[in-house]
């Protein structure tokens, strides 16, 4: 196995087994925690693709601020007050019967897809590519995505905000 | 040479040093303290209380390691080791100086240069709150939460303005590699006032605004309220004894170092001097260095304590010889360099010491309406107005 | 790469100009408001919102008569485009009509919801114009947003909380689904610009089944937004939870454009496999039909009933979607145009007689209205008779295009069960006739005055059913004319 697989198979295990135990830990500091995990491995992933902006974006960004948010919102309202709570419906044998059909089904598709060849980044100069297609390419939906982000803004603000 | 071996080299030279400067910033920590408060401080242990660093360490290892039981043990045990961590870490990619050749050998003083440098530094930074706030919550303790969720609140809060305070000198240099950031700021202007982003670059306020949001980031004082001792005990590390505690302790330390050392590459020009070379800037260091040995000299004939003659005598001489070394040939380039960026990182790091001798400690609503009205503003309007000048430059 | 290699131009802001409009309008307003105190009468910045949406309505013909793509192909101004934003302005134009005095009596007047509603408008007009999934998903994101928090805007109001819970939560999930097949159609074909997809698929041999998978996962994700069955379940607790307006707003404005990124996406991108996903339609349509009128028979809530209606339209809307072909195209056009006129009237109606705290939203409170209100039950009949499909008005021309598509199209079972569906939806909106007419008053109290932007909305949209009703081609036209450019 080469250095790369390596790599590759062990950012594969962290980015899969960090959701899994997300979304199975029942209480919610571990299920964040795990998430963190889960974003690391897919981190890690960018990086072996030689995306090293998007890799050091997605721990800026994501582990260091959407997810700290999280925990901060976890450990200010005490979620873990459900930790005891039961879940009253079981329909987890439905759930998993649907995935288990969607996974087959997308390794069916799998085999028979024809997918273009893979491309690699160029090693070097990666933050200049992503502005360059960021602000020329895609300058409008770089510009709309201020407004999407102005909208859930004066949104939430709008449903949060104390009476006056 | 392999590249991999040349690094473990650097890594064997760079971290005893940098583990001993942890040490000894308490120490200077508690001089400096001593002294902006008219005490002594340290100066039982050694003379001036230089072994107390060593001192403190045994005292650390051997204590109880006193975990209690109703801690989460789990993430009890890996907080205190994951804020070290990140911090530790994140000093790596700092460049101390240019491309030297030493021995044939060609390499960067620093243990590794990445184009992308300055990110993966607020990466990993960003990463180490994990290790306060979840040594906040894992302690199942009142005080050690309220710490917890003060310090992810404070570093969300002030990471966007130090971001954008970080992002206008960024516009200047434009590049992310640290080692290029300095190179972008050599030269003088008028030959004269260093071409430095805090001074000929003109970004004065945002290397404020970094400053500022630096000691929020590190949990300084006036921002310490993650651990604000007369409302929160100790804040997140109140259950932590011995060497955990003394963990989150070099944690905070060597982000210190860290944020010292991000400020003098993008504010203060790295390792280039305060003057030309051409106009006498090589000599500087050697001239400080015999002013305070001079000094030293003076203290060692005129003792105030017996022991004095002796050991201000030999300091004396020892920098003496520093300051003879700035000028022998092979060593200077590499001497030279590290004089200067150690000597600014050192400075800032002063401040840092200096401002917790003076400045009272902020409350929890003020510090959030400060970030938000006061240094968010502040930071956007500058990097606007910076856009538009480097703009109007370019065209 | 040269710095100076992509600026804009004067045209690509002109192909751009409604939604520049109405994004500046909303930011306008959103300043003004903060400027305002909290006091003051907001009423002024509904007027100004009215001018806004008014001055994107005369951007329109200026986009389209600079046709093409711009901002580096994000952006196409054709006439399906224009068609569309016409029609999401003028359902953004009565919501704003109707809900200054509705936000007055529900003591809400804030500049908050005009706002919204013009950032959900320009979010809409993306999504007419994106010739980019990328473009798609943000429009999307945008329009889905503002209505979300538009649902829940009464706060004070339990079932309208409700409602925007359920609207957020289902929303979102639907959203994932379709970026989902985004980012697997970005991996198979490599582009996100729709014409590039249609291209790649093209351009490779037949049957890619990872796109045939991506193109289910976003139909998905569209019939959740398009209300479909069997992921309609959201639209009644969301109509009726929502304040009225926003109500006729949701069931009309950000439904039309999701059809059209449905009817642009399926018809340019995925034609390659038209025939592979024909079928699904066949069942999502027949579905719909049939889930949103034998729901809505039993309903007693007026606002609940119009929401399965309206699930029931969409369903009629699809058959014409499963005939692929430019005719199908056209008559979908028509018909949501249509749609929006008569379901609008229709919700302002019920956005007066509702009332106070909207209390009196059941049939049982429309009994007699006839004698107490003759005007206002004059024009929910015009609107409930176009509706249900009666000749002379623009709901029969609608159905009638659709169905005769379908025909014309081989789609004989469709078209004959689609038939029947409308023959069961007569029953629902005939018992609201039936009390508005064969019922005395339950109370004699003397009827509120109908506020003007009401009126105004009904008349107009009675006015525009009834035109239509005789002269469909003044829109037909038009539809027919720009059907063609999503081939």
């Amino acid at each position: 196995m080469t250095l790369e697989a390596f790599f590759f198979y062990a950012f594969t295990t962290l980015a899969l087994g960090g959701a899994t135990l997300a979304i199975t830990r029942r209480s919610a500091v571990h299920a964040a925690i795990s998430l963190m995990v889960s974003l690391l491995g897919v981190a890690g992933l960018y990086l072996l693709l030689n995306a090293e902006f998007l890799f050091v974006s997605q721990i800026i960004l994501y582990i260091g601020g959407i997810l700290l948010l999280f925990l901060f919102v976890i450990m200010l309202v005490n979620l873990d007050a459900g930790r005891g709570l039961r879940q009253f419906h079981q329909r987890w044998p439905l759930g998993a019967a649907v995935t288990a059909i969607a996974g087959v089904a997308f390794a069916i598709l799998w085999s028979r897809a024809k997918l273009p060849p893979s491309q690699t980044m160029p090693d070097v100069g990666n933050v200049e590519l992503v502005a360059d297609t960021l602000l020329q390419d895609y300058l409008v939906p770089f510009e709309v995505v201020s407004l999407l982000l102005l909208v859930a803004v004066v949104g939430s603000v709008l449903l949060a905000r104390k009476r006056a | 040479m392999d590249f991999i071996l040349l690094s473990i080299l650097k890594t064997a030279i760079a971290a005893p040093v940098l583990l001993g400067t942890l040490a000894y910033l308490v120490w200077i920590e508690r001089k400096v303290l001593a002294h902006v408060q008219l005490r002594m401080g340290p100066s039982r242990v050694g003379p001036h209380g230089l072994l107390q660093p060593i001192a403190d360490a045994i005292k650390l290892l051997t204590k109880e390691d006193f975990i209690p039981s109703y801690v989460n043990h789990v993430y009890y045990w890996l907080a205190p080791w994951l804020a070290l961590m990140f911090a530790v870490t994140a000093i790596s990619v700092i460049p101390i100086g240019p491309i030297v050749e030493i021995f044939g050998v060609k390499t960067n003083m620093g243990q590794a240069d990445i184009s992308i440098g300055l990110l993966l530094i607020l990466g990993l930074t960003g990463m180490g709150v994990y290790g306060i706030a979840l040594a906040g919550w894992s302690s199942n303790n009142k005080y050690s939460l309220l710490g917890g969720l003060r310090s992810s609140a404070q570093m969300i809060s002030y990471e966007l303005p130090m971001a954008l305070a970080i992002a206008s000198p960024l516009l200047i240099v434009n590049t992310l590699n640290l080692r290029e950031i300095v190179n972008g700021q050599a030269g003088y202007v008028f030959g004269i006032i260093p071409n430095w982003n805090a001074v000929g670059g003109l970004q004065m306020f945002s290397f404020l605004i970094y400053l500022i949001c630096a000691f929020a980031e590190t949990n300084r004082i006036p921002f310490d309220l993650p651990e604000a001792e007369n409302e929160l005990v100790s804040g997140y590390n109140t259950e932590y004894s011995s060497m955990k505690f003394a963990a989150f302790f070099m944690a905070e330390y060597a982000n210190i170092i860290t944020a010292c050392s991000v400020a003098t590459t993008l504010f203060l020009g790295g390792w280039h001097p305060i003057i030309p070379n051409e106009l006498g800037g090589q000599f500087i260091p050697t001239l400080i260095c015999f002013f305070f040995a001079g000094v030293l000299f003076y203290h060692a004939l005129n003792p105030a304590r017996p022991s004095d003659r002796l050991s201000m005598g030999v300091i004396g001489a020892i920098i003496l010889g520093l300051g003879l070394m700035f000028q022998v040939p092979v060593v200077k380039d590499l001497a030279q360099p590290l004089f200067w960026f150690a000597s600014k990182a050192g400075f800032l790091i002063f401040v840092f010491i200096w401002v917790r001798g003076t400045v009272p400690r902020f409350r929890y609503d003020q510090l959030m309406r400060f970030a938000w009205l006061v240094l968010f503003p502040a930071a956007l309007l500058n990097l606007l107005l910076t856009a538009f000048v480097v703009a109007a430059k370019s065209n | 790469m040269n710095p100076a290699a992509f600026y804009p131009t004067a045209t690509d802001y002109l192909r751009f100009l409604p939604e520049l409009i109405l994004t500046i309008g909303g930011v306008l307003l959103l300043v003004l408001e903060a400027l305002t105190g909290d006091n003051k009468d907001k009423s002024s910045l509904g007027y100004l919102a009215i001018a806004v949406v008014l001055g994107a309505m005369f951007a329109v013909p200026v986009a389209l008569a600079n046709p093409g793509t711009s901002f580096n192909g994000m952006i196409v101004s054709d006439g399906f485009a224009a068609f569309f934003r016409m029609v999401t302005l003028l359902v953004g134009l009565f919501t704003l009509l109707c809900s200054t005095s509705y936000l007055s009596r529900e003591k809400a007047n804030t500049g908050e919801f005009y706002l919204l509603v013009l950032f959900s408008l320009a979010g809409q007009g993306i999504m007419a114009a994106s010739n980019e999934l990328i473009m798609v998903f943000l429009g999307l994101e945008i329009a889905s947003i503002s209505s979300y928090v538009l649902a829940g805007f009464l706060r004070d109001d339990k079932r309208g909380s409700e409602a925007a819970l359920k609207y957020f939560l289902l929303g979102s999930f639907a959203t994932a689904f379709l970026l989902y097949g985004i980012s697997w159609i970005y991996g198979v074909t490599g582009a996100t610009n729709l014409v590039a997809i249609r291209e790649s698929l093209a351009a490779g041999t037949s049957g890619n089944s990872m796109a045939v998978a991506a193109a289910a996962l976003m139909l998905i994700g569209l019939a959740f937004k398009v209300s479909a069955a069997p992921f309609q379940a959201w639209a009644p607790d969301v109509y009726q939870g929502a304040p009225a307006p926003v109500s006729g707003f949701l069931s009309a404005g950000p439904k039309a454009a999701a059809f059209a990124i449905f009817l642009r996406i399926f018809q340019t991108s995925f034609e390659s496999f038209s025939s592979r996903y024909e079928p699904v339609l066949w069942i999502l349509a027949l579905a719909t039909m049939l889930v949103g009128n034998f729901s809505a028979l039993w309903q007693s809530n007026v606002k609940r009933m119009l929401a399965y209606s309206s699930i029931a339209h969409a369903g009629y809307v699809l058959v014409a979607v499963t005939t692929n072909s430019n005719v199908g195209t056209a008559a979908a056009m028509f018909y949501l145009a249509a749609y929006a006129l008569m379901n609008f009237g229709a919700f302002a109606a019920v956005t007066h007689l509702a009332g106070r705290g909207e209390s009196h939203v059941t049939i049982d409170d429309l009994k007699g209205l006839a004698s107490k209100q003759p005007v206002v039950a004059g024009l929910l009949t015009v609107c409930l008779l176009s509706l249900t499909g009666v000749p002379l008005t623009a709901g029969f021309f609608g159905k009638f295009y659709i169905f005769k598509a379908a025909i014309d199209n081989h789609l004989y079972w469709l078209s004959a069960l689609g038939l029947l569906n409308s023959a069961i939806a007569a029953y629902y909106y005939l018992r609201i006739l039936a009390a508005m007419y064969m019922h005395e008053p339950k109370t004699t109290d003397h009827p509120e005055p109908v506020p003007g932007g009401i009126q105004l909305t009904m008349w107009f949209s009675a006015a525009g059913i009834l035109t239509l009703g005789v002269f469909p081609g003044l829109v037909l036209d038009y539809a027919n004319r720009f059907a063609t450019f999503v081939k």
